[in-house]
């Protein structure tokens, strides 16, 4: 459990998520699913990925006489962020981000039979990031065309466009 | 309401298909018989709001073609150029991202913003619910035959667009909002601009429910249907107006106050039908909220800088940069470069026309973001659909789509 902008994060292990999804809907009140979001960690503090210049020591770039050097961010456990971002609705309301870590292809379990709305979210998260989502009852690609190649919101995807076809190249 | 007709009432309980669309199948004994027809709805129909593909048969709704990636595209921006992309993401109500976004990186950075900007900042939003919500009645109403709407309402709407040319410089996507504030002051003649919508709005919000609300083709096209339970609602993850007239009282500017929406005096309109109509009814409603809202902003409009004074994020003045070499140092960096952004992860959420606007914004110290994620409201209300079309006519779907104000733009970003 974090604490961070004002903000909690709950990281839990993938096999508990469900259980930990359903606690947290019956016991705590979390009864809306604002979000699910997946990050790609690949190169995380790594030189270039995000026009990085830090080194791991580096010093803080916005004090006075400091040569530009940062800090390294803190490494991250694994690959693949899964960020479900829950709300209570009620008068007195609550945030809490509930965490999942995975490597590529580790399976995480769907969460549709706790939050209907996920139906959607998880798909664009295997859609875009290649998340495996266990037990969901239609994992197909949602926003790319069906017979798409990778995931392109995944930091090893190549920017620079897909490849078009002109009619002269027949 | 004599002139409505009998139709069922919203229903208790649940009835989300699972799998959600893509596959709203009708029953194999119909699809057994011949009888099935098979309409395809776009990509390019009229009243998709953008290109989504609607295959009914059978529901199917096929997202995805205005798929852009938008949020890999800002992966490889500074914080302060990708400023420039949310707008683009839900192109209606533009000033919404924009905000969105810029609050998360104020969150990141957590640099204090002055009261005047907080305050224009809300006053824009307000004009830009207005603005959206009047898109989406002028569709609505054109997709279900009410065609006079439509040109009522873009007239009203083409003076919100002089507003914020006068503001911004352009009428849609502005870019005003920086993260520290506002990117210049306000031109002097806009209050009385804004003044004189506030005095013409109410007026205009009468007209179009004189249009309507009378109407016995808008009634029966409109009451009883597109039903969605309270339950349900909250289960697809439905916000804002949609959310609202399912009968649930929730609106992020009450619940989760912020810029300074705690301090101004507003309704949050409820309506229990959970029908098109009531989507409707919500809508009109917020729309005159909106109006006290932005005539409450320009009376208390506090004075002061626009922009905080922080020069490691904030471009320094115009006029400094042929005095001072400070200055000019740091014009220089943060428009190659771009600013810093603490490492960390936050989850942004407002109140935008559709609902639920939120942000997700991931950075790992470096002058680009890691990860952006917008939470957008079209997509969850995209979502319903199945649910809410359930046992429904293929003309009344049409209707049902509209009353979920959705952009496509948002959906697939």
């Amino acid at each position: 459990m974090k604490e961070a902008h004002g903000e909690t994060t709950l990281v839990v292990d993938p096999a508990r998520l469900v259980e930990a999804a359903l606690h947290l809907r019956d016991e705590v009140g979390f009864d809306f699913l604002s979000d699910i979001s997946a990050t790609d960690y690949l190169g995380w503090g790594g030189k270039g990925v995000s026009g990085y210049i830090g080194t791991p020591g580096g010093r803080d770039l916005n004090r006075p006489s400091t040569s530009g050097l940062q800090k390294l961010p803190d490494p991250k456990p694994k690959r693949f962020s899964v960020s479900y971002h829950l709300l209570a609705i009620r008068s007195d309301p609550a945030r809490v981000r509930l965490q999942v870590w995975v490597d590529d292809g580790e399976p995480v379990p769907s969460v549709v039979s706790v939050w209907p709305t996920a139906d959607w979210h998880e798909r664009e998260a295997y859609d875009l990031m290649g998340i495996a989502v266990d037990g969901h009852p239609n994992l197909t690609r949602i926003l790319m065309d069906d017979d798409w190649e990778g995931h392109p919101l995944r930091k090893d995807y190549p920017i620079g466009g897909e490849p078009v076809r002109f009619s002269g190249d027949e | 309401m004599a002139l409505a007709p009998e139709r069922p009432r919203i229903y208790e309980g649940s009835r989300i298909p699972s799998p959600i669309p893509t596959v709203l199948e009708a029953p194999q004994y119909l699809r057994d018989t011949d009888d099935i027809l098979t309409v395809n709805f776009g990509p390019n129909h009229p009243s998709t709001h953008g290109v989504l593909r609607l295959v009914v048969d059978l529901v199917r709704a096929v997202i995805g073609y205005l798929h852009t990636g938008f949020e890999k595209s800002m992966e490889q921006k500074s914080w302060w150029k990708a400023i420039t992309y949310p707008a683009r993401v839900d192109y209606v109500s533009f000033q919404y991202n924009e905000l969105v976004f810029v609050l998360a990186i104020e969150k990141l950075l957590e640099i204090e913003v002055p009261p005047r900007a907080t305050w224009m900042r809300m006053l824009l939003c307000e004009l830009n619910r207005i603005h959206s919500h009047l898109v989406w009645l002028g569709t609505a109403g054109l997709e279900l035959g009410a065609i006079s709407m439509f040109w009522y309402c873009f007239r009203e709407r083409d003076r919100i667009l002089d507003l914020f040319e006068m503001v911004g410089g352009t009428r849609m996507h502005t870019r005003y909002f920086q993260a520290g504030g506002l990117a210049e002051d306000v031109p002097p003649g806009f209050w009385d601009e804004c003044a004189k919508f506030v005095e013409i709005m109410p007026k205009a919000i009468d007209d179009y429910e004189a249009l309507v609300d009378r109407s016995e083709i808008w009634l029966e096209r409109t009451k009883g249907l597109g039903l969605l339970s309270r339950e349900d609602a909250i289960a697809l993850g439905q916000s804002g107006p949609v959310l609202r007239a399912s009968g649930v009282q929730w609106d992020l500017r009450r619940a989760e106050p912020y810029l300074a929406y705690d301090q101004v005096d507003f309704r949050v309109p409820v309506y229990h039908g959970g029908d098109v109509y009531d989507r409707y009814r919500v809508r009109m409603e917020e729309m005159r909220e909106s109006v006290r809202i932005i005539d409450q902003a320009l009376r208390r409009m506090p004075d002061g800088p626009w922009i905080a004074d922080d020069r490691k994020v904030v471009l320094p003045p115009r006029e400094e940069l042929h005095t001072s070499m400070e200055s000019l140092i740091h014009h220089f960096k943060i428009v190659t470069e771009g600013y810093r952004v603490p490492e960390g992860e936050v989850y942004v959420a407002v109140e935008s026309a559709r609902g639920e606007l939120g942000c997700y914004a991931v950075s790992d110290g470096g002058p680009r973001p890691w990860r952006v994620k917008f939470r957008a409201p079209s997509f969850v209300a995209l979502e319903a659909t199945a649910t809410a079309v359930t046992d429904a006519l293929v003309a009344d779907m049409i209707a049902v789509l509209g009353s979920l104000d959705t952009v496509m733009g948002e959906c697939d970003r």
